[in-house]
């Protein structure tokens, strides 16, 4: 199994431990993921917002070069990118106007794409494509009796819900229930947004949809969040202290990115996950994974 | 061939046909064709004057064909047909050229619109010479009725024919008429009790010995056509004769499984394996169900009800029985489901506890309901704030894309009685548009917006549990979008009423199959016409009437049914009924046996004769559709009206321009 790999700039920086994380699981359940060349930024949120046609072509250039690069589907891990990559191949085929707009674009940097690069969210992989039985197979460590609070994240199934429910999905659900753990899956924030870059420009109004999905963690007695997108994971576990000074609240919820809890339950090293690069102590989940 | 005389008349249709037609030019290219005598156009060929301008060219140029160019044949043909026969002309012997929805409204260009008028009407008299004289089918027609669906509709409609004197089959698939009407408490705008209203109508018919009441029933297979349907219909075993029971209820006391879901109300009470389903039920009969009985299941059970049941009525060993019945005209009445929220995951619907459907608020404010008219939460509190959350599963794209018609004012009902009941709870309704169209139904909305009913503009956007303040603490919060006052709000409530649209039943589509109509793209039934005919079908004898064509309230439900039943008596009442000539006919000489038309016809109007070894059109059957003729491999059916050489000439004509 092998697939071209699309990392993001976030797997760079804020999302490293995302990154690394990934990697180390799929090498472990023997996916191998082939990085592009050469990829830009998806054009994610602030483009697309401003300025739609150009943020096609800057998505649309890292599809041009997968396309050149194999015939494997492109494997994205941050919901933005994928959103942002997906949505370009649906415009691209709905639109002759956007079509035409995003290969000029492209012809004037010497590159060609026809819109039709597959794009796969990792955990479409892991499920479809790999599958639960496979990975449950793979379980050196069941995650029995720690309760998971599966965080989709907005972006996760929206708009294009092409792997899972839009409204309600599921995948993550299932994909820890495969590695023995006590799923919340009535987790009512699971798609409420996180606030997303609003962190940075309008904090009050992130910080009350943080603590929104947090008080929902918590009343459900979840000791652990897991998240797939790294703006969903900074924001949540990196301004629980912003959180608890504007509500008064009290929160200390480790937050992972799924593909580390995963890598625990498959028995790979914490070192390898980048564990150590979580902000809050993710220690009492360690501790409370069945050896 | 002898030389024709033809008629040509084409309709200005006021603007419709002349504001992209040049008609003069038509007219004028008209006259000049072959066999053509007479060439006119009109102002509005479907008024008197302009019939009678047919009428006249008939009695002094005698004109042998005619030809309208206007609208669709399925609007005015018939008018224009009546003309020529009024004239002394066979109807057959006039054809209609469609130059308006083909061609003047579906055109940009009026060149373009003349130029194709042209090619139209040029079809149509190249063909004219080639028609036959053809003359309608009589046959006769059974006086009786069957009305399929017990609820408001059905039993309007059953009545009405009974007190024409008609012999009335009312066929309920379920124990008790009175339908959807019977659950509800109060009705709007007039807040008249349904029960009050509804009851004297279902025992009327239960009484009334015109009306042969087929309850616990279904038709499972219709075949026959207009004026002599052919019904079976299977009589469900209730495992109670029906003759000997007496409806005291004795039964459902004795029986001791206790703990089956009550349908009627919803499921939020629980009923007995024998059971009356509601006190005003008609019949008053018990039924017995063979899914939950501990004897019918194969189960042990000392069976109580017998020893309870006075005049031993019960019978463990009923069976299901397949009647047919035979009845000139069909009414269809089998109204909607509400359409189930839990799709829409966002209002928890079947997840968060007090987040109710309004057929189930509809059950908690009835007094024979299972809170026994209490309008109480599941920990048997009143709640102190009720949210009605509007279009759930109405105008939204992902679900139905209609409006439902009646949920506006029944939510408006609904905050009525909770505003009655507890005149302390606050009350809000989150709606799009107030969809108010009725008679008394705005006055009623303004009733309400002074009773200190809370209306937000905005559809809600989630129901939760999770409380971030003290006041939302262990309720349920609705958020939406205040849109008259650009905010977002979260409503702290402890029950919400899910506005759920009406859908059309599950099986609606079988069951339209059963009768020869189909569905809207909306899964309605289709009717024949929108406007004209909304309670005909495209099976000659076959009406519908209520919730089944399209969402509606009680007053136009009722109106439809009486609709239907005048449809049905119109036909019944006579002796006989005329059907179209422009049937198939197989000329045996020519008839290989092969049965493939036998097969396709879709109306069951060939049958294939042993003897001869030849397939035979049923005359009365036959719907005239074509599929025999296009389907034969030796292009042996023929159908009258659309004669192979007719097409082919209609062709020509058409190319020849």
């Amino acid at each position: 199994m092998r697939y071209l790999y699309y990392p993001g700039c976030s797997a760079e920086s804020t999302g490293m431990a995302y990154d690394i994380s990934t990697r180390a699981l799929m090498e472990k359940l023997g996916v191998e993921l082939v990085e592009l060349d050469d990829w830009n930024c998806c054009g994610a949120t602030s483009y697309f917002s401003v300025r739609e046609l150009d943020s096609f072509a800057i998505a649309a250039r890292n599809l041009a070069i997968a396309q050149q690069q194999g015939d494997e589907d492109l494997c994205v891990i941050c919901n933005a990118c994928y959103t942002t990559l997906a949505k370009t191949n649906r415009y691209m085929a709905d639109s002759p106007h956007v079509r035409e707009q995003v290969q000029g674009a492209l012809k004037a940097v010497g590159r060609r794409y026809d819109g039709t690069k597959p794009v796969r969210h990792i955990m479409d992989v892991l499920v479809n494509d790999v599958g639960l039985e496979a990975i449950s197979e793979k379980v050196a460590r069941r995650l029995t009796g720690i309760k998971v609070a599966p965080y989709y994240g907005c972006q996760y199934s929206r708009p294009i819900g092409s792997f899972d429910d839009t409204e309600d999905p599921q995948t993550m659900d299932r994909f820890f229930e495969a590695l023995g753990a006590d799923v919340l899956t009535d987790f009512p924030a699971k798609l409420k947004c996180c606030g997303g870059m609003m962190m940075l420009t309008n904090a009050t109004g992130a910080v009350r949809l943080c603590h929104e999905i947090l008080k929902s963690a918590e009343d459900l007695g979840a000791d652990v969040i897991v998240a797939a997108c790294p703006l969903c994971e900074m924001n949540l576990e990196g301004y629980q202290p912003n959180v608890n000074k504007a509500y008064g609240t009290h929160f200390h919820i480790p937050v992972m990115y799924f593909t580390q809890l995963a890598g625990l339950a498959l028995g790979i090293d914490p070192k390898q996950l980048a564990i150590d690069k979580q902000v809050v102590s993710c220690a009492p989940v360690l501790a409370a994974i069945p050896a | 061939m002898a030389q024709e005389k033809i008629g040509v008349y084409v309709c200005h249709c006021g603007t419709n046909i002349a504001g992209k037609v040049d008609v003069e030019e038509v007219t004028r290219w008209a006259a000049e064709q072959p066999n053509v005598a007479v060439a006119r156009n009109y102002k509005y060929m479907c008024s008197d004057p302009g019939q009678d301008l047919i009428k006249q060219d008939i009695k002094e140029h005698g004109i042998t064909r005619a030809v309208v160019a206007a609208c669709s044949p399925t609007m005015h043909e018939p008018t224009f047909r009546k003309a020529a026969a009024d004239g002394g002309l066979n109807p057959y012997l006039l054809q209609m050229a469609n130059i308006r929805e083909h061609c003047s409204w579906v055109t940009v260009d009026g060149e373009a619109a003349t130029a194709k008028a042209k090619r139209i009407l040029g079809a149509q008299i190249h063909r004219l010479p080639l028609n036959e004289p053809l003359d309608p089918i009589e046959v006769p027609v059974n006086p009786n009725v069957m009305v399929v669906g017990g609820g408001i509709a059905g039993i309007e409609a059953a009545l009405k024919l009974a007190q024409a004197g008609k012999k009335v089959y009312l066929v309920e698939r379920d124990p008790s008429i009175g339908g959807h009407m019977a659950m509800f408490d109060k009705t709007f705008p007039t807040l008249d009790c349904a029960a009050c209203i509804l009851t004297p109508k279902m025992s009327a018919a239960g009484k009334e010995p015109h009306i042969e009441m087929l309850a616990y029933s279904e038709v499972t297979e219709v075949e026959g056509y207009v004026g002599n349907f052919k019904v079976k219909v299977r009589k469900k075993a209730r495992y109670v004769d029906i003759d000997t029971c007496t409806g005291c209820g004795l039964c459902t006391e004795a029986c001791v499984v206790r703990k089956v879901p009550n349908e009627f109300d919803r499921g939020l009470s629980k009923r007995a394996a024998a059971y009356i389903p509601f006190p005003q039920a008609v019949p008053l009969r018990a039924t017995i169900d063979p899914t939950r009985c501990l004897t019918l299941t194969g189960k042990k059970c000392k069976q109580p009800c017998l020893t309870a049941c006075g005049p031993g009525a019960i019978d463990f060993d009923q069976k299901d029985e397949e009647i047919e019945v035979e009845v000139g005209a069909i009414i269809v009445a089998t109204g909607f489901e509400l359409w189930d929220p839990t799709p829409e995951k966002r209002y928890s619907y079947g997840k968060l506890d007090n987040v109710l459907s309004s057929l189930e608020f509809e059950r908690i404010s009835n007094a024979s309901g299972p809170t026994g008219g209490h309008i109480l939460c599941k920990n048997g509190e009143p709640p102190k704030a009720v949210a009605i959350l509007h279009c759930v599963g109405s105008r939204d794209e992902n679900y139905q894309e209609f409006c439902s018609r009646v949920c506006c004012m029944y939510s408006l009902k609904f905050a009525h009685l909770i505003k009655e009941h507890l005149p302390e709870c606050e009350v809000y309704e989150c709606y799009i548009d107030m969809r108010t169209y009725g008679k008394g139904y705005e006055e009623f909305y303004k009733r309400l917006m002074n009773e200190d009913v809370h209306f937000i503009r905005g559809r809600a956007a989630e129901v939760t549990d999770v409380g971030l303040s003290p006041t939302e603490e262990g309720r349920l919060v609705v958020k939406v979008e205040d849109t008259l006052l650009g905010i977002t709000r979260r409503l702290p409530v402890d029950m919400v009423i899910l506005s759920s649209g009406l859908a059309p039943r599950s099986d609606a589509k079988e069951t339209a199959q059963t009768f020869g109509f189909g569905c809207s793209a909306n899964g309605f039934y289709l009717e024949r016409h929108p406007k004209l005919e909304p309670v005909s079908t495209v099976t000659d004898g076959i009406f519908i009437a209520g919730c089944c064509q399209y969402p509606k309230d009680i007053p136009d439900t009722v109106a439809q049914a009486g609709a239907a039943a005048a449809g049905a008596l119109a036909l019944v009442d006579n002796p006989t009924v005329n059907v179209e000539p422009t049937i198939s006919y197989i000329d045996p000489e020519k008839c290989s046996g092969c049965h493939i038309c036998v097969g396709l016809c879709p109306h069951a109007a060939i049958q294939y004769n042993e003897e001869k070894g030849v397939a035979e059109v049923i005359t009365a059957a036959c719907k005239g559709c074509g599929v025999c003729v296009a389907a034969c491999a030796s292009g042996v059916p023929q159908q009258r009206g659309y004669l192979d050489e007719q097409i082919f000439a209609e062709i020509e004509g058409a190319l020849a321009v």
